[in-house]
């Protein structure tokens, strides 16, 4: 089972800015291990962004993101206590659905 | 009747509450391919499109990118690293108020042109940049 999410939804006027942490190896598949065998892929694949119940952002990522992947988003109309969940899966269907109200 | 058309291999299970992650855009190993993957051949230019990248990173593995869409009614952003051995690193569709903005950390192989494309109106609209990487983030 994959670690936590840690999520941070700060509401700045009628704007939450929401922060996202994923731990995840994101592994290219083109590093060697040290006997010199490719290490085989293994990266999230697709993330969703969910605010009050409504899917605000639905993204696809790929092997360049950066390991343990740090996204940002800004969503317009959200409300102190409404609930933002994050989710993702990765390439071997490993998921991971974490949340937080927005403060 | 949609599980016949699950069972009929017509719609994938995962279609039902996600875009089916897009393979041949991600997998493609030049820019021209990812563009075409994600269906915007020749982007237009725009100065409405702001991507915001350090001129130079030190650590090629996390390199901050920031794309903020000014254009109207831009649905959605992706972000591609033109020498990477896939250009395509991730691409976001916006609903439901979410701001036409994301911020990611993205690894560079080499300093390469980092490219921002935004869907606005069906149309794709593109900024670019260079980012110098002093050492390279897709090595052992």
């Amino acid at each position: 089972m994959a670690d936590p999410m840690k999520i941070r939804a700060q509401l700045k006027g009628d704007v939450a800015e929401i922060r996202v942490l994923m731990g995840h190896a994101m592994e290219t598949g083109q590093r060697k291990d040290a006997a010199g065998k490719t290490i085989p892929p293994h990266f999230i694949q697709s993330m969703t962004v969910e605010v009050g119940g409504k899917k605000v952002v639905d993204g696809q990522v790929g092997t360049s993101v950066s390991r343990n992947p740090v996204f940002g988003f800004k969503v317009k109309g959200a409300k102190a206590g409404d609930k933002v969940v994050v989710s993702w899966v990765d390439n071997k269907g490993d998921k991971r659905t974490d949340e937080v109200a927005v403060a | 009747m949609l599980s016949a058309l699950i069972a009929a291999g017509v719609l994938k299970p995962t279609a039902a509450y996600a875009a089916e992650w897009n393979k041949a855009a991600f997998e493609a190993h030049d820019t021209a391919g990812a563009l075409k993957g994600i269906g915007a051949g020749a982007p237009a230019d725009s100065k409405d499109l702001i991507l915001k990248v350090p001129d130079i990173a030190e650590n090629g593995a996390v390199v901050p990118v920031d794309v903020i869409s000014n254009i109207p009614n831009t649905t959605s952003i992706s972000i591609l690293v033109e020498k990477n051995p896939s250009p395509l690193s991730a691409s976001f569709d916006f609903a439901n108020g979410a701001l036409p903005e994301v911020s990611a950390r993205l690894k560079m192989g080499q300093t390469s042109l980092v490219k921002a494309v935004a869907k606005a109106d069906g149309k794709f609209y593109t900024a670019q940049k260079e980012v110098k990487v002093t050492v390279g983030g897709c090595g052992g």
